[in-house]
């Protein structure tokens, strides 16, 4: 540190410079994490919300599960039975449009996300204001972003086509949305009318239909017994995720821009440290010469680089998150305080491996050119 | 500086039993066509508190007798000792640690660090070797002083002229008080009094610290300062 830290000060134009290009990549990496992360909620945050491990669909869906799948009352019954599975229960998942017929913005049209449940489920949903669900009443509980829209408790929706009435009994005021429309949350009936887009009496068959069966299992749990007997198959929570529309090619979209960006930036940190290095390489000498051991010379170029990473990264998130906070509200984007610590660290831990392979030639200087060309 | 026989006696103590010896010593440099001998087959004995002066045309192989006294180069025969230590059967890491304990060196180039100030060209050695405390602060004040660099102690190595560059490269190996000090032409960027003073330094540090040295020099005035002279005449030491 003796020397690292005064060579930082004495060459402080050359470090401001890479310090700089560092600053500008946290930016960018604050501000993809934000998008990331906010088209992450806008894609899932309804899922992510639901208190359940996994989801079973019908083994066939292999894909979109949630447009695709089908479940029967056998299944969640048999899954309710099944050992290691502390509950199972009938989820529904549907897209509806539908107008506001009653209320102040009479005539606006409104994209559901409709997710059906029980309503004595721990899914159902805990309004902020209003009532819950109940069973056979056509109410629905909305959210934040279908509030936004100025629909209130008290409201009646039509939905486009099969005619249905659904009357907004309460609101959670919180963002929650599914593959980027704002969640309604239905009793299992309503949802049905809205599924098979049927406003009278539904068809026996209908009436024990569901998308998928909610589970909790127990950690560690077998449960390829009651998969096969209900041609069923459990995703974890996770596993759903890639489920809803978009989702899986927009967060590896941003994946991949990150990974670029880390690695231009461990790149450029990189080939700055080599040059330095190189320039270096008469004053390594000299300090070999004088019997600095390579560790010291080694620990010491290692000091600087993380003086000059972290420096520079600290800047470049705290205007990374200025100008975020800015975008919130404007566009899919969310800050996200484990989002953004993971890019400000993996900018961190790659510029150094980055600059570690370029200090390394730090090994092959010979102390004797320290006597010069002139010897 | 004063100078005590209590002094005297502490650091030939230090220095062991025998300052600088090289037995039978020769270096080939370059291989095939182009192989030179740069060393061949020298014997040196230098005891502690003693100054020697070596002087020879250029390329006959001066600064390889350093390189190789400072365990900087490992000679391709023959052995080297310093402070009673066998050099040449050290790893490179004890090599290394020789030079930090034992060995000084004031290169034919002054050869000091950008970023550094004279002060802090002085404090590096004794940093690197985890010894930097208020004695070492005072003793580079001192040393400082002595090469006549006080009122540059702040400066760094741009803000300096080819001498007082010199100087101060002198000064940083008198710091750790080496067993051996090596010195490489240290006085042609410097005027007559001021390499008269330089001399007189080293001339102090060796009798009085009990330092071995050895000085390459074409300066008539510094083989008169010395106890020996010996020629070096296409890698031969006479
Ligand atoms: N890396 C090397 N490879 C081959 N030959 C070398 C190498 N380094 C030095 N030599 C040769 O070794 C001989 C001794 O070189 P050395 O530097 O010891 O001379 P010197 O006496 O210090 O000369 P000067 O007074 O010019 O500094 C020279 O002939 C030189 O050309
Ligand atoms: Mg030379």
């Amino acid at each position: 540190m003796f020397l690292a830290l005064r060579d930082l000060r004495f060459a402080r134009g050359r470090f401001a410079l890479m310090g700089a290009v560092v600053a500008l990549i946290a930016v960018l990496g604050v501000l993809l994490s934000g998008l990331a992360s906010g088209l992450a909620d806008a894609g899932i945050s309804g899922l992510r919300a639901l208190p359940l491990t996994h989801m079973a669909f019908d083994e066939k869906a292999t894909s979109e599960q949630f447009s695709r799948s089908t479940v029967e009352q056998e299944d969640w019954e048999a899954w309710s039975k099944a050992p290691g599975v502390e509950r199972a229960e009938p989820f529904g998942n549907t897209l509806t449009n539908a107008q506001v017929t009653q209320g102040a913005e009479k005539g606006e049209q409104v994209n559901l996300a409709v997710f059906g449940m029980t309503p004595e489920s721990p899914l159902a949903p805990r309004p902020t204001s209003g009532k819950g669900l109940a069973e056979g009443s056509g109410g629905i509980v909305i959210t934040r972003e279908i509030a936004d829209l100025g629909v209130e408790v008290g409201d009646v929706l039509t939905a486009d086509k099969s005619e249905v009435r659904l009357k907004v009994v309460g609101l959670v005021d919180e963002t929650i949305s599914y593959g980027h429309i704002g969640v309604a949350y239905a009793d299992l009936d309503t949802w049905r009318h809205l599924h098979y887009g049927l406003p009278g009496d539904l068809p026996e068959a209908a009436l024990r239909q569901a998308t998928a069966v909610a589970l909790t299992l127990e950690d560690g749990a077998d449960v390829t017994a009651v998969e096969k007997a209900t041609a069923t198959r459990a995703d974890s929570k996770e596993t759903t995720f890639g489920a809803s529309p978009g989702y899986t090619a927009e967060s590896s979209t941003m994946a991949l821009i990150k990974g670029f960006l880390y690695a231009i930036s461990a790149l450029v940190v990189g080939a700055f440290f080599t040059v330095w290095t190189v320039q270096r390489k008469p004053e390594i000498a000299l300090l070999k010469a004088l019997g600095a051991p390579t560790g010291y010379i080694l620990r010491d170029a290692l000091t600087q680089v993380v003086a000059v990473l972290v420096g520079a990264t600290a800047v470049g998130t705290a205007i990374g998150l200025a100008l975020g906070s800015a975008m919130i509200g404007k566009a899919p984007f969310s800050l996200s305080a484990p989002a953004i610590a993971t890019s400000s660290g993996l900018l961190i831990g790659l510029g150094t491996v980055g600059a570690v392979v370029a200090v390394r030639r730090i090994t092959a200087v010979d102390p004797l050119t320290a006597l010069g060309a002139t010897r | 500086m004063t100078s005590t026989s209590t002094d005297h006696r502490a650091a030939s103590d230090a220095a062991g039993s025998g300052g600088l010896r090289l037995l039978d010593v020769t270096l080939t440099l370059g291989d095939g066509d182009t192989a030179v001998t740069a060393l061949d087959h020298v014997g040196l004995s230098v005891a502690p508190g003693e100054f020697v002066a070596v002087v020879g045309p250029s390329g006959s192989g001066k600064s390889s007798l350093l390189a190789v006294s400072g365990g900087l180069q490992r000679p391709t025969s023959g052995e080297v000792h310093i402070a009673g230590t066998e050099l040449t059967a050290l790893s490179d890491k004890e090599r290394t640690a020789a030079r930090r304990r034992h060995i000084g060196f004031v290169f034919q180039q002054s050869n000091l660090l950008a970023s550094l100030t004279v002060r802090e060209q002085l404090l590096l050695p004794l940093h690197i070797d985890g010894r930097l405390d208020a004695a070492a602060r005072t003793r580079a004040d001192e040393l400082i002083d002595a090469v006549g660099l006080a009122h540059r102690a702040a400066s760094r190595p741009h803000q300096l002229s080819g001498g007082e560059r010199q100087r101060a490269g002198l000064a940083r190996a008198l710091m750790t008080s080496p067993a051996v000090l090596l010195v490489d032409e240290p006085t042609s960027a410097l005027d007559r009094v001021r390499s008269a003073e330089a001399v007189q330094l080293i001339a102090e540090q060796t009798h009085q610290h009990g330092t071995a040295t050895v000085m390459v020099t074409h300066d008539t005035a510094i083989m008169d300062a010395a106890d020996r002279v010996y020629e070096m005449v296409d890698g031969r030491l006479s």
